[in-house]
C-alpha cells in the first residue's frame, strides 16, 4: 500500500492543505459542466507542489456527480508532447473524437485543422453543446507557440458565447503571465491558484506520519496497530527527526520526500540522499590527475577565477615537481596531456568556448568545474594520497 | 481553372437576329426578338430570345451568374447590345448569414428568384456566355436526383432577407419562349415540349426517375378528373374500362402511370377538350388498384359507387388523413429509425405486387399498351382527338419501365397504395364543390405541384376568382395528406374503420390546417431512405465531404442561474452580449457613418481601428454591423455581405485570402488561386454587386515581409468597382507608420479611431448596464473595481472578470450573517488581490529554509559584486557561509544546485543552461526589494 502511495498511483483521499484550492477548482468547473459557463484558470506551484494531483482529484470528485459524468469532454495536452500548435490540433481533434465527422478526409494543412476545430466549437452554444476541459500541462511551453494561436483560440471560445470550455493550465512558472501576449492575457480570465506549502515542520512531521500509517481499512488489524506505533515511536526518534528537519529544509517537496521515505523503508537505509556528487570522481582519479586538479586550483587562485590551459597547468606542475618532488616521477608531456584529456572527459573541466577544432589543444582555455571545498575534501578522502601532494594542495602559493 | 480561361478566351460574337420588333422613340431604343451567338472556331450558332435562362459573365468564372432574359434592346447605332433579365441567385451568392434561413441544406443546383432591388435589371447583352435550363421545382417537392448538368432548380425566392416560396406565376409570366430551350437542345429529355405547361411538363417527364410525388399527383389529377367526367359520361365508359382493366393488373398499372405521363404534355388540351377523356384512365387506376389491393372484381363496382359520389366515405377519406397527420408527428419526432422501418414494410407488399405486373409489363412489351391505347379509344367518346397523345405517351411509358425499373416499381406500389386516399381526397373535394371546381381542385392539386391558380384559370376560362380561391385551398389541402400516404398505404385496409371513427371530426378547414401544419416534420421522410437512417447519436450526420464539425451536444441541459448572485454571474460573463454597448457611443456613431456612408454610396473604404485590449473594439464593430443589418431589413440601406476574419484564427497570413473567399463564395481554393479569384472579383465590374464589409481583425498578424496581403485588403476598396469597406482592427496606434510600407500604409487612409482605455466611470457604467437591475454588487465595491482596473489597465474584460470573483467569494462566504447577500467591499478586494498581488512574495514565503538562505546569498553576492549577475559558484559560497551564521549544516554542491534548479524552475532566478553546472550565471527575476521584503517578514 506505502509503495503503491508513494509511486502516484494512488491518489490520495483528500488533498491535504490545499484545500481551499479544492475547492475554488471543484466549484469552478462544476459550474462549466453544469451551467456551461467558460472558465479558464491557471493553476500555479512549484514542481511537486501537487498540482496534478489536485487537478486529478478535482476531477475524480467532478466525475463522482452523476449529472457531470456523462456530460464533459476532456482534452488533456502536454506541453511537452504538444511541441506545436499542429500537434496539438490533432491531438485535441483526437481526443474529442472528431475523426468519425471527418471521417477519411485527409487533413491537408495546418490551417483547414484549425477552421475546422473553430468550426466545431463555434458551432455549439452555451445550453446545447458539452463542456470541453482543456487541461494544459507547462501551460508556459504552449505560451512559446507561434503567435500563441492555440492559446488565443481557446480563450477566445472560453470568452465568447461559444461551446463551454474551461481552459486549465498547470505550470510551475511564476511568471508565466508575463509570456502570454498582450491580447492573450487581456482573454484570459486572470484566475490563479497558487499551490505553495507553508507548513511548519510540525505539521510536515504530521503529514510524514499520516503517509506512514497503514489505513485503519488495513486486513490484519494487528499488524496495523503494530505498524502505527511503530510509526509513530520511529518519528519521535532523534535521528529521524534529524533527517527529515534536513530534507525540509532543503525543500518542502513532498515528492522528494515520497522518494525519500521509499528509500529508507524499502532498502532500509537510513543515508542522506546526496549520492550524486562530483566530489565521488575524485578518490577514482589517479594520483597524477590530481596532480593536475590542483595544480589548475592554484591557477585559479592565482588569476582569480580566470581559465587556463593546459601549457600553464603543465608549468605549474612541473614548477611542483621542481621543488619537492620526492615521491612522484618526472612525467613525460605526453603522458600529462593524457591524463589532461582524462580530466576533460569526466567533465570535471571544461572549456570556455564551444569551438574545440579550431585551438591547439594545449592552449585551449579550459575552466576547472570543482569546488574549492570539494577538491579539499575529496583529498581527504583520497586513499594513500603521498603527503607532499597533500601539502601542495593545501599551500597557499604553488 | 484551365478549362474555365480557355473558354473565356474563346471570342463570341453577338448579332441581333432579325430586325428591330420596336422602337422605343423616348430612349431611342430598339427591341429585338433575338439575339445570334456564335463562338469563333465553332459551327453553330446560339439563338437566344427573350424569355431564355442564359448564363451571364460574371466576376466567378465557376458560377456565372444565372438569368431569364426580358428584353433586348440596343441603342439606334446598334453600337450597345443590351438587355434587361430578371436575375437568379445561387446558393453560393447568398450571403453566409441568411442560408440558415433556408432551414435545409441547399441543392448544388438550386438557384434562386431574385426579389432584391439593389441589383442592376440592364446588363450588356455581350456578357452572355449561354443559355441555360431554370425549372421551377415547387415547394413541397424534392429536387430531381441525378441532375442534369446544364439545368437549375427553382423553388424559392429571395429578396435578399427571406427566403419565400416562389410563385410560380413569376416563372410562368413569358410563357412562349419557354417553349424555346427544345429547339436547342432537342435531345434532352429535359425539353419541355409543351410550351404552355413547361414546369409542369418538364417535372413530370424531365427526369428519368421522377420523384413518386410527381408521378403520383399527375395520376392524382387525371384520377380526379374521373368523378367529373364519370358523373357526365355515366358509368358504361367506366365499365367497358374496367373489362380493359380486368385484362392484367400491369395494364392499368401502366396506364395509370401513361395517364401520369400522359396528362402532362396534354393536360391543357386535354382539359380543354372535354373532361371526359380521363375517367377510364382514372377508373381503369381504379380497378387496378381494386384488383391489387383486393383482388376482386366485384369491388370495382363498389368503388364505382363509391366514385359515383358516395359522400360519406369519400368524407371518410378525407378524415382519414387528418388522423394519419396525427400518426406523423410523433413518428417524425420519435426518431427517424422508425420511419424508413415502416416506410420498408409499406413498401414491401406493394412491391410484391407491382414486380408481378412488372414482369408481365415487360413480357408484354408494347403489346399490351397499344392495346391499351386501343381499347381506351375505343371506350372514349373523344378518342380520336386522344390518340395521338397516347401514342406519344406511351414511348415515354416504356421508357419509364425500361430504365427506371426499381424506382418506377416503388413508385408504383406507392402510387397503388397511395391512390384511394387521394382519390377519396380529391372526390371529396368535388363533392363539396361545383363540378368545375371539382376540376379546379383536382388540377390544383397538380398545380401545387407545377402551376398557378390563374394559369388553370386562363386555360379553362370557367372559374371566377373565389373558386380559384377554392382550388388554392384545395391545394393546400390534398397536398399534404398525400406525403403521409406515402407511409401509410398499409393502413389502407383499415381506412373504413378509421373513416368511421373519424367520420365526425371537425370542419374542412382545420383539418386542412391540422395537415398542413404537419406537413413540415413529414418533409424529411420523402427523402430517400439512406438520408432518412440519421442515427441517433447526438452529432449530426453529414457526408464526410462537407463535414461540418460539431461538438456533441451535452446530455443534460445547463442548469439555468438560480440566484441573484449566479445570475449576476452569468451576465457578468464576457461572452454574454450586453443589450447595449455604453460608454462607446461615440466611436459607434463614427463606424456606423463610415460604413453606412459607404454601403449607401456604394464605394469603398478602410478603416483603422485601434486601441489595447478589452477596449470594446471588435464589439463595436460588431454591434455597427448588427444595427447595419437588421436597417437593410427594413430596406433603409442596401443590402450588403459582411465577412469577418481575425489574424490570430488563422495559420499564415495567406490564409485570409482563403478565408474570405470561403466567406463569400463558399468555395474552396488554395492560398494563391483565392487571391487571384478575389482580385478578379473585385476589380472587374459586375453587373449585380452588394457591398462587402470584410472586419479584418488583428491586423497585425497579417504582417508579411513584402506586406502583399496588407497591400491587397486595402487596395481593393479604391478599385473602382470593388464596393468594399475595411476596418481593420489592431491594438497599437501606430501601427501603419510602425510596421507599414509607405504603399501599404498610404492605402490604409487617414480614417482612423483609437479606442481610449475605459476610464472608471465608463467601466462602473458598463458593469451597471450589464448587471442590468439584478442587485448583486455594493456602490462602493463596483467602485472601487472601476478604479482598480481603470488605474491599470483599462480592460473592461478584466473588470468583468473581477466581479465574477468576486461572486464567488461572496457565494463561498454567504451564510457570514453580516454579509447581506450582496458582493461587498470585503469580497471585491479579496478578488483584487487574487488577480492583482503578485505571486513571488508569497512564493518566496513559502519556499523552504534553504531556497530562502540561498535567495539571501544571491542579494548577499550582489551587493558584493556590484552586480545584477553572479556565478553559481560565488553565490555558494555566500550560501555556505551563511548557513554557518543561521547554524545549519551546509549543503554539498549538488544539493546546492537542486535548490537553486528549483528556484529556477519558479523562475525566481533566471539561469544559465544548466550544463554550465557550476559555473551558470544565476540572475534574479524579481526586485531585490521584494526579495527582502518577502524574507523579511518571514522572519518576523
Amino acid at each position: 500500500i506505502l509503495r503503491q502511495r508513494f509511486c502516484h498511483q494512488r491518489l490520495p483521499e483528500k488533498p491535504m492543505g490545499i484545500e481551499s484550492q479544492h475547492k475554488h477548482l471543484l466549484e469552478l468547473l462544476r459550474r462549466t459542466a453544469v451551467h456551461g459557463e467558460s472558465n479558464s484558470v491557471l493553476i500555479v506551484g512549484p514542481r511537486g507542489s501537487g498540482k496534478t494531483m489536485l487537478l486529478k482529484c478535482v476531477l475524480r470528485d467532478l466525475l463522482e456527480v452523476k449529472d457531470v459524468n456523462k456530460n464533459v469532454l476532456q482534452v488533456h495536452l502536454n506541453g511537452l508532447l504538444q511541441t506545436d500548435d499542429r500537434i496539438a490540433l490533432k491531438e485535441i481533434t483526437r481526443q474529442l473524437n472528431l475523426e468519425n465527422v471527418v471521417g477519411d478526409k485527409v487533413f491537408g494543412s495546418f490551417a483547414e485543422n484549425l477552421a475546422f476545430l473553430l468550426e466545431a466549437l463555434k458551432k455549439g452554444d452555451r445550453s446545447s453543446s458539452r463542456p470541453v476541459l482543456f487541461i494544459l500541462d507547462e501551460f508556459d511551453l504552449f505560451a512559446h507557440h507561434k503567435n500563441q494561436t492555440l492559446l488565443y483560440n481557446l480563450l477566445d471560445v472560453s470568452q465568447s458565447a461559444q461551446a463551454p470550455v474551461a481552459v486549465i493550465g498547470l505550470t510551475c512558472r511564476l511568471d508565466v503571465l508575463e509570456l502570454l501576449e498582450k491580447r492573450v492575457k487581456s482573454r484570459f480570465s486572470h484566475r490563479q491558484i497558487h499551490l505553495l506549502s507553508s507548513l511548519s515542520f510540525r505539521q510536515y512531521l504530521d503529514n510524514v506520519i499520516l503517509q506512514l500509517s497503514l489505513p485503519p481499512d488495513f486486513a490484519d488489524a494487528k499488524f496495523f496497530e503494530e505498524w502505527n506505533d511503530s510509526i509513530k515511536v520511529l518519528c519521535k526518534d532523534k535521528s529521524v527527526v534529524d533527517v527529515l528537519e534536513k530534507h525540509y529544509n532543503s525543500s518542502k517537496d513532498f515528492r522528494s520526500l515520497h522518494l525519500l521515505l521509499v528509500k529508507e523503508f524499502f532498502k532500509n537505509i537510513l543515508q542522506h540522499n546526496s549520492s550524486y556528487n562530483l566530489c565521488s570522481f575524485i578518490p577514482g582519479l589517479s594520483v597524477l590527475e590530481l596532480c593536475l586538479i590542483i595544480a589548475m586550483k592554484h591557477l585559479s587562485d592565482i588569476y582569480e577565477g580566470e581559465p587556463f590551459n593546459f601549457q600553464m597547468v603543465h608549468n605549474e606542475f612541473k614548477k611542483f615537481l621542481q621543488r619537492k618532488s620526492q615521491s612522484i616521477y618526472n612525467f613525460d608531456k605526453p603522458v600529462v596531456m593524457k591524463a589532461f584529456e582524462h580530466l576533460q572527459q569526466l567533465e570535471l573541466i571544461k572549456s570556455v568556448d564551444g569551438s574545440t577544432g579550431k585551438i591547439h589543444k594545449e592552449y585551449q582555455l579550459m575552466k576547472l568545474m570543482l569546488d574549492h571545498n570539494q577538491i579539499m575534501e575529496a583529498l581527504q578522502k583520497y586513499p594513500q594520497c603521498p603527503t607532499d601532494v597533500k601539502q601542495w594542495a593545501l599551500s597557499a602559493f604553488g | 481553372m484551365v478549362r474555365y480561361f480557355t473558354r473565356l478566351r474563346v471570342r463570341r460574337v453577338y448579332k441581333w437576329d432579325g430586325t428591330p420588333s420596336s422602337f422605343d422613340r423616348k430612349l431611342k431604343t430598339y427591341f429585338f426578338d433575338s439575339l445570334n451567338i456564335s463562338v469563333e472556331g465553332q459551327p453553330g450558332m446560339t439563338t437566344v430570345t427573350p424569355g431564355q435562362y442564359v448564363l451571364i459573365e460574371g466576376d466567378n468564372e465557376d458560377n456565372p451568374f444565372v438569368a431569364k432574359l426580358l428584353k433586348f434592346f440596343g441603342d439606334e447605332s446598334n453600337q450597345q447590345k443590351k438587355a434587361l433579365v430578371q436575375w437568379f441567385v445561387r446558393v453560393c451568392e447568398v450571403p453566409h448569414n441568411k442560408k440558415k434561413l433556408l432551414g435545409r441544406s441547399p441543392h448544388p443546383q438550386e438557384v434562386f428568384y431574385y426579389l432584391g432591388h439593389t441589383c442592376d435589371n440592364e446588363i450588356d447583352a455581350e456578357s452572355i456566355l449561354n443559355t441555360v435550363q431554370v425549372q421551377y421545382v415547387p415547394v413541397d417537392a424534392p429536387f430531381p436526383e441525378p441532375g442534369i448538368k446544364d439545368t437549375l432548380y427553382v423553388k424559392l425566392s429571395w429578396d435578399t432577407k427571406t427566403f419565400k416560396d416562389l410563385d410560380p406565376a413569376l416563372m410562368q409570366d413569358t410563357p412562349v419562349p419557354a417553349s424555346t430551350p427544345p429547339r436547342l437542345k432537342p435531345a434532352s429529355p429535359c425539353s419541355p415540349p409543351a410550351a404552355a405547361l413547361v414546369s409542369l411538363g418538364s417535372v413530370g417527364r424531365k427526369m428519368p426517375t421522377p420523384d413518386p410525388m410527381v408521378m403520383r399527383r399527375a395520376g392524382s389529377v387525371s384520377r380526379t378528373r374521373g368523378p367529373v367526367s364519370a358523373s357526365k359520361a355515366g358509368n358504361n365508359e367506366a365499365e367497358s374500362v374496367h373489362s380493359a382493366a380486368k385484362l392484367s393488373a400491369s395494364k392499368t398499372l401502366s396506364t395509370k402511370r401513361r395517364g401520369s405521363s400522359g396528362v402532362t404534355p396534354g393536360v391543357r388540351k386535354k382539359l380543354q377538350l372535354s373532361i371526359g377523356d380521363s375517367p377510364e384512365k382514372i377508373m381503369s387506376r381504379k380497378d387496378g388498384l381494386c384488383e391489387l389491393l383486393d383482388e376482386e372484381v366485384d369491388s370495382e363496382k363498389a368503388l364505382v359507387t363509391k366514385l359515383n359520389s358516395s359522400p360519406r366515405s369519400l368524407h371518410h377519406g378525407y378524415s382519414l388523413s387528418p388522423v394519419r397527420s396525427d400518426h406523423r408527428p410523433p413518428n417524425s419526432l420519435g426518431g427517424y429509425p422508425l420511419k424508413p422501418t415502416s416506410i420498408m414494410l409499406d413498401r414491401l407488399s406493394p412491391t410484391a405486387l407491382g414486380e408481378q405486373d412488372f414482369s408481365r409489363d415487360m413480357l408484354l412489351g408494347m403489346a399490351p399498351l397499344i392495346l391499351e391505347d386501343e381499347v381506351f379509344e375505343a371506350g372514349l367518346p373523344t378518342g380520336t382527338a386522344k390518340t395521338p397523345k397516347k401514342r406519344q405517351a406511351t414511348p415515354r411509358r416504356k421508357y419509364f419501365h425500361e430504365k427506371a425499373t426499381t424506382p418506377s416499381r416503388r413508385k408504383d406500389s406507392a402510387m397503388t397504395a397511395r391512390e384511394p386516399s387521394l382519390g377519396v381526397l380529391a372526390e371529396e373535394d368535388s363533392e363539396s364543390s361545383p363540378m368545375q371546381l371539382v376540376v379546379t381542385s383536382s388540377r390544383s392539386k397538380r398545380k401545387s405541384a407545377q402551376l398557378v391558380a390563374s394559369r388553370i384559370r386562363k386555360q379553362l376560362n370557367l372559374m371566377g376568382d373565389a373558386q380559384e380561391l377554392h382550388s388554392d385551398d384545395g391545394d393546400d389541402d390534398c397536398f399534404t395528406p398525400s406525403k403521409k400516404d406515402l407511409h401509410h398505404s398499409s393502413e389502407e385496409d383499415l381506412e373504413d374503420e378509421e373513416v368511421s371513427k373519424s367520420e365526425e371530426t371537425a370542419g374542412k378547414t382545420t383539418r386542412g390546417r391540422l395537415r398542413r401544419a404537419s406537413t413540415t416534420p413529414a418533409r424529411t421522410p420523402r427523402k430517400p431512405p439512406s438520408k432518412k437512417a440519421t442515427p441517433s447519436t447526438p452529432r449530426t450526420p453529414r457526408t464526410p465531404r462537407h463535414a461540418t464539425p460539431s461538438i456533441p451536444s451535452r446530455t443534460l441541459p445547463a442548469r439555468k442561474p438560480g440566484n441573484v448572485l449566479e445570475e449576476a454571474r452569468a451576465r457578468l460573463h464576457v461572452s454574454s452580449v450586453p443589450e447595449s454597448l455604453p460608454c462607446r457611443e461615440q466611436e459607434f456613431q463614427d463606424i456606423y457613418n463610415f460604413v453606412e456612408s459607404k454601403v449607401m454610396d456604394g464605394t469603398g473604404g478602410c478603416m483603422y481601428i485601434s486601441g489595447v485590449p478589452g477596449t470594446g473594439k471588435t464589439a463595436t464593430v460588431h454591434e455597427v454591423i448588427r444595427c447595419l443589418q437588421h436597417a437593410s431589413d427594413m430596406d433603409e440601406i442596401p443590402t450588403f455581405r459582411f465577412v469577418e476574419i481575425n489574424g490570430m484564427k488563422m495559420t499564415d497570413p495567406h490564409q485570409a485570402y482563403v478565408q474570405i473567399l470561403q466567406k463569400l463564395t463558399d468555395q474552396k481554393a488554395t492560398a494563391d488561386h483565392a487571391a487571384a479569384l478575389l482580385e478578379k472579383m473585385f476589380s472587374n465590374p459586375a453587373p449585380k454587386k452588394e457591398t462587402t464589409v470584410l472586419l479584418v481583425d488583428e491586423l497585425d498578424l497579417l504582417w508579411t515581409r513584402k506586406q502583399n496581403v496588407m497591400y491587397n485588403l486595402f487596395d481593393w476598396p479604391t478599385r473602382r468597382h470593388a464596393r468594399l469597406v475595411v476596418l481593420t482592427i489592431a491594438n497599437t496606434m501606430d501601427l501603419p507608420e510602425r510596421i507599414m510600407i509607405n504603399r501599404v500604409a498610404s492605402r490604409l487612409g487617414l480614417t482612423r479611431m483609437s479606442f481610449q482605455p475605459y476610464s472608471f466611470k465608463q467601466l462602473q457604467q458598463i458593469i451597471t448596464s450589464r448587471l442590468n437591475k439584478v442587485k448583486a454588487f455594493e456602490e462602493d465595491a463596483l467602485q472601487l473595481v472601476s478604479r482598480k482596473v481603470a488605474a491599470l489597465s483599462g480592460d473592461a474584460r478584466r473588470c468583468l472578470d473581477i466581479c465574477r470573483r468576486a461572486t464567488e467569494i461572496c457565494e463561498h462566504s454567504a451564510p457570514q450573517p453580516s454579509s447581506t447577500g450582496l458582493v461587498g467591499m470585503s469580497h471585491v478586494m479579496e478578488a483584487l488581490d487574487e488577480m492583482f498581488s503578485s505571486s513571488y512574495i508569497t512564493a518566496i514565503r513559502c519556499a523552504s529554509v534553504q531556497e530562502q538562505l540561498f535567495l539571501r546569498a544571491v542579494l548577499a553576492e550582489f551587493r558584493r559584486l556590484g552586480l545584477e549577475e553572479a556565478t553559481f559558484q560565488q553565490v555558494f559560497v555566500q550560501h555556505r557561509a551563511l548557513c554557518r551564521v543561521e547554524g545549519l549544516q551546509p549543503l554539498s554542491v549538488s544539493e546546492g544546485l537542486a535548490v537553486c534548479q528549483r528556484l529556477g524552475a519558479c523562475r525566481l532566478l533566471l539561469l544559465e543552461a544548466s550544463r554550465l553546472d557550476v559555473l551558470q550565471r544565476v540572475r534574479l527575476n524579481v526586485s531585490q526589494d521584494d526579495v527582502l521584503y518577502a524574507l523579511k517578514a518571514d522572519r518576523a
